[in-house]
């Protein structure tokens, strides 16, 4: 049995929603402020495909179960993703707003709002097929990716069952995002959701070797490859074996979860991507006395988005450029400091120490984010499942992977990009799957 | 250079009555008191048209409902309210402290009373002896008064309206204005009568008969008297169409025409000047003050002036009219006119309203599928609109993330020449939806295109055809 992931008052009131839901007067006025696009920009920049400006008409007009409904249909992880998508990027960044100097139609705040108003009101997944078939399908990983999957075949009445090794469903919807983006309960919600639909969840359960896989084989007719990215790189240098270093999944996931409630001290996050910052705002808001950032590049080069950045830097992360950690000293006590080496880039690019240029700096906890590694142990043991560079290689259009009777979709295939291109990879995938098994009989 | 020089006169002579600007109240709430009536006075209106005064009245609560549109408050106001609950004595005593203090602002009487000739040669000497600069004669309250055989009752029975008028006229020393129901089949046939019952001038529109909705909830239509409802008096921002056509078809009309104080949906300076284009002498406002207060009248006057100004128009007269040669009969109008629409791709944001509209609404036209080249003649074959979304849809997205797609996909989106609609011209019949539909102001324009025909009516060529010439 899953033991039950409780959220912690404490942690819930210090991570205030970063996003504040809208009123109904106001989401009423910001809905009307959409043009209703033919053909709609924001519509093609989802990777799911929402019909925006149908949804957000509907929330115009009061027609919020319609809404709602609505953007369940392209998008089963809607509540989710209306917290968590960089809509800067997506569906907001192609409004057609931009083009006259106006604020874009704020799409994300919306759809949260019509997700919230279908959660308070206890809606139900719709089911898109009467029949039940007897197919049955199995998804590794139970991460936005295979939970897409899963509610698209379990709605058109195929037999799903979802293994994972964690003790609750979610991937890193629940153990990985930001605490004032998406709340843990929000996540968990979510997939009840998904339970309700009839998918089956064997959690607990790490699939990994050959009798696993063929036991699954045997079980089950398609089998889709949800299993997002490994354990995180290593820093690779002295010291970094210190308990008082913790990488940034392992951060979040702790105080998610509540195994850490408070941060002490100064904290150094290593590298400069989105998780470096969620990890550094998470350490701000539990406390710690400062909060830095050290990355070998410059502001330039770093793979956070811009909005990230600006509110890390409101949140009072401080960042420091051209920085390279060197060691990590610590005392019996605990860590006590870290040793950083000055870089400049040369004219072609290339990185380069500046000579003599050792500091040292305070810090007593230092958190790695550069990158997570793939999940090479299980994948290589898909029989007929071509990798590229630890990646699935799958046909995109269908998520199709070399061996015809595995699917993959997500971080594993994508190598690491946002929830809402899991969830596109899931559908399109649960889309063929279906396609497959019911021509199977024509 | 001197054009701002001259501060133009806004003082007009009505039918007789001085007024130090066109901005009256309407009579309403809003002239219920004369404390309110003084406080507007201060605020700048030329004048006011006292609440209707009569018998007391008894009015129920609530009373008023109004449409809202777009988040916006408002546009439509509708009331079911009666004439001034106040005893006659009290408005009239109050109306003389107001002209003895005010002497210079224009004070009206609106005045309505049974259907006697005694009653109203007795409320006529009585308004006039409180010192009424005018009379205003109400015809048109739509609900409540009709069912005892006033307001509306008589408006819309031209014999009673041109009856009464005389009866008043009989009494009256000062100028009488019929105050115009618009709940009637032809507003002309009213105004005719009041002309003949020896009116000096007329003022339209009073409010016009409505529903504004009904709560979803309890089923009750609005406004909500204990859970029923009644029709009420429909005012504000939604009529001024309405009224304006109306005002324009009493003063086209040579049988009908007296000097009229437009009255509609009238808030800013923009819609006084609409109305007094179409002959209006001066205008009446009444929702717009309810909802924001005297104040507007200090934009409204200021507004005006600066118009004026700028066009070189002195005084009211000046202008006062000037709109109406310019309206004729539909057989009127030149058919060998044509524009066609025209759309400026560096002001396009690429919604594609105008393609919408034009595929569902008017004439297809509007493309979203370039093809490049010479296209003319009326058959071309194009995806449609269906077909088109159906292909963006399958296309497969991800997230831009910027190192690895490169900073282009950062950059503020500008809208690609293929999302920018093409008109066919030789199929576009000049309707206008697109412009109408279009959310960026200028971006689609209406072009002539020179047919080199000679200007031709329909009523020319109907006479054509019966000639024999081709049609
Ligand atoms: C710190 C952090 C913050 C992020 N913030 C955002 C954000 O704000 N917005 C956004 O859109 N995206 C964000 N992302 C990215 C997003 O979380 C992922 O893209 C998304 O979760 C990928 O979904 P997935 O289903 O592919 O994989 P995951 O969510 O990683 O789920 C994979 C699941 O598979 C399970 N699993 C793995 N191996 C096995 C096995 N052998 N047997 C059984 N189960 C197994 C794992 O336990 C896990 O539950 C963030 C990512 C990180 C790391
Ligand atoms: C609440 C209310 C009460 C009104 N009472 C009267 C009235 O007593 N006598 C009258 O002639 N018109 C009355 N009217 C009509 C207004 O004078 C005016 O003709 C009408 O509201 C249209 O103008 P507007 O669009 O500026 O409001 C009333 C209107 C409203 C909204
Ligand atoms: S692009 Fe903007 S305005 Fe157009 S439909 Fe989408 S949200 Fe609405
Ligand atoms: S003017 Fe009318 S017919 Fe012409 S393009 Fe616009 S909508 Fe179509
Ligand atoms: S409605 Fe205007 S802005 Fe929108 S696509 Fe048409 S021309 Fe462009």
């Amino acid at each position: 049995m899953q033991e039950l992931l409780q959220q912690k008052p404490e942690i819930a009131e210090r991570f205030g929603d970063l996003h504040p839901p809208f009123e109904a007067q106001a989401a009423v006025v910001e809905s009307n402020r959409c043009l209703n696009c033919f053909d709609a920009p924001c519509t093609i920049a989802c990777p799911t495909h929402i019909d925006v400006p149908k949804f957000i008409k509907k929330i115009a007009s009061g027609n919020l179960h319609g809404a709602a409904l609505g953007i369940l249909d392209a998008n089963v992880l809607g509540a989710s993703c209306a917290r968590v998508c960089p809509v800067e990027v997506l569906c907001e960044g192609a409004c057609v707003m931009h083009g006259s100097n106006e604020h874009p139609i704020e799409i994300g705040r919306l759809q949260r709002y019509a997700m919230d108003s279908f959660h308070a009101k206890g809606g139900k997944l719709p089911r898109k097929s009467d029949e039940n078939r007897t197919e049955k399908i199995a998804c590794i990983g139970a991460g936005p990716a295979s939970l897409s999957t899963a509610a698209e075949l379990q709605q058109r009445g195929f037999q799903v069952t979802v293994f994972d090794k964690r003790p609750s469903a979610g991937g890193l919807n629940t153990y990985g995002i930001a605490e004032y983006k998406l709340p843990l309960t929000e996540s968990l919600d979510e997939i009840e959701l998904i339970k309700d639909l009839g998918v089956e969840f064997r959690l607990g359960v790490e699939i990994c070797g050959e009798t696993w896989l063929a036991e699954l084989e045997a079980e089950f007719d398609m089998i889709f490859i949800g299993v997002g990215l490994g354990a995180m790189h290593r820093l690779s240098i002295p010291g970094e074996s210190h308990p008082g270093v913790i990488d940034a999944l392992q951060f979040i996931e702790d105080y998610k979860t509540g195994k850490i409630s408070q941060v002490e001290g100064d904290v150094v996050v290593v590298g400069a991507g989105n998780t470096a910052i969620d990890a550094a705002n998470a350490a701000k808001r539990l406390g710690a006395k400062s909060v830095s950032i050290l990355y070998r590049r410059t502001r330039e080069h770093i793979s956070a988005f811009d909005f990230e950045y600006r509110q890390a830097l409101q949140e009072g992360v401080h960042f420091l450029w051209l920085t390279q950690l060197m060691a990590i000293h610590s005392s019996a006590i605990g860590i006590t400091s870290v040793e950083c080496l000055r870089m400049e880039i040369d004219s072609d690019g290339s990185l380069k120490p500046v000579e003599g240029s050792t500091s040292h700096m305070e810090c007593n906890m230092v958190i790695p984010a550069i990158g997570q590694s793939p999940l090479l142990e299980l994948l290589d043991q898909c029989r007929e499942v071509q990798l590229e560079r630890g990646r699935v290689v799958v046909n995109r259009a269908t998520g199709q992977t070399t061996n015809p009777k595995y699917f993959a979709g997500g971080d594993c295939v994508n190598g690491g990009r946002e929830v809402v291109d899991a969830v596109a990879d899931g559908k399109r995938a649960g889309v063929e799957i279906a396609r497959l098994l019911e021509s199977a009989y024509v | 250079m001197s054009k701002y020089n001259v501060k133009p006169n806004l003082s007009v002579n009505f039918a007789g009555i001085q007024s130090s600007n066109p901005f009256w109240l309407a009579s309403a709430p809003t002239t219920n008191t004369g404390e309110q009536i003084m406080r507007a006075f201060d605020a700048g209106w030329g004048g006011a048209v006292w609440k209707t005064m009569g018998a007391r009245v008894t009015n129920t609560s609530s009373r008023y409902s109004s449409i809202n549109w777009n988040g916006q408050r408002m546009m439509g106001f509708s009331n079911i309210e009666l004439i001034s609950d106040r005893a006659l004595e009290v408005n009239l005593r109050e109306l003389a402290e107001v002209k003895k203090r005010y002497p210079k602002q224009t004070l009206i009487a609106s005045l309505m009373v049974e259907s006697t000739r005694e009653a109203w040669h007795n409320v006529v000497q009585q308004a006039e002896d409180a010192g009424a600069d005018g009379l205003e004669l109400n015809f048109g309250c739509p609900h409540g008064m009709s069912e005892r055989g006033m307001g509306s009752a008589v408006g819309q029975v031209p014999e009673y309206t041109e009856m009464i008028t005389a009866w008043v006229k009989e009494k009256a020393r000062t100028p009488v204005i019929v105050k115009l129901t618009p709940n009637i089949t032809d507003i002309r046939e009213v105004a005719r009568a009041a002309k003949r019952g020896g009116a000096d001038a007329l003022a339209a529109i009073n409010t016009i008969n409505s529903i504004t909705g009904i709560d979803l909830d309890t089923l009750i239509p609005q406004p909500d008297v204990d859970g029923r409802s009644s029709h009420g008096g429909y005012s504000g921002p939604a009529v001024k169409p309405i009224a304006l056509n109306m005002v324009q078809q009493v003063m086209s009309d040579p049988e009908a025409m007296l000097p009229i104080s437009g009255i509609g949906g009238i808030a800013t300076w923009k819609d006084a000047a609409e109305f007094v284009l179409l002959g209006s002498g001066t205008v009446q406002v009444c929702t717009a003050v309810m909802q924001q207060g005297y104040r507007i009248v200090e934009d409204m006057i200021e507004g005006l002036e600066n118009w004026m100004c700028e066009k070189g128009f002195h005084s009211i007269e000046d202008f006062r009219g000037l709109s109406l040669p310019k309206m004729t009969e539909w057989k009127d109008l030149n058919l060998n006119y044509k524009v066609v629409a025209h759309i400026d791709e560096a002001k396009c944001i690429g919604c594609g309203l105008c393609y919408t509209a034009c595929w569902d609404g008017a004439h297809q036209c509007i493309h979203v599928d370039r093809v490049s080249g010479q296209v003319d003649g009326p058959i071309e074959l194009h995806a449609k609109p269906s077909d088109v979304k159906a292909a963006s849809r399958s296309n497969i997205s991800v997230t831009p993330i910027p190192k690895l797609d490169g900073y282009l996909a950062r950059q503020p989106y500008v809208t690609p020449l293929a999302r920018v609609p093409r008109v066919d011209e030789t199929e576009c019949v000049g309707c206008n939806l697109c412009s109408l539909v279009c959310p960026v102001d200028a971006c689609i324009t209406m072009v002539e295109v020179k047919t080199h025909l000679p200007a031709e009516t329909w009523e020319e060529r109907s006479a054509a055809c019966l000639t024999g010439e081709s049609c």
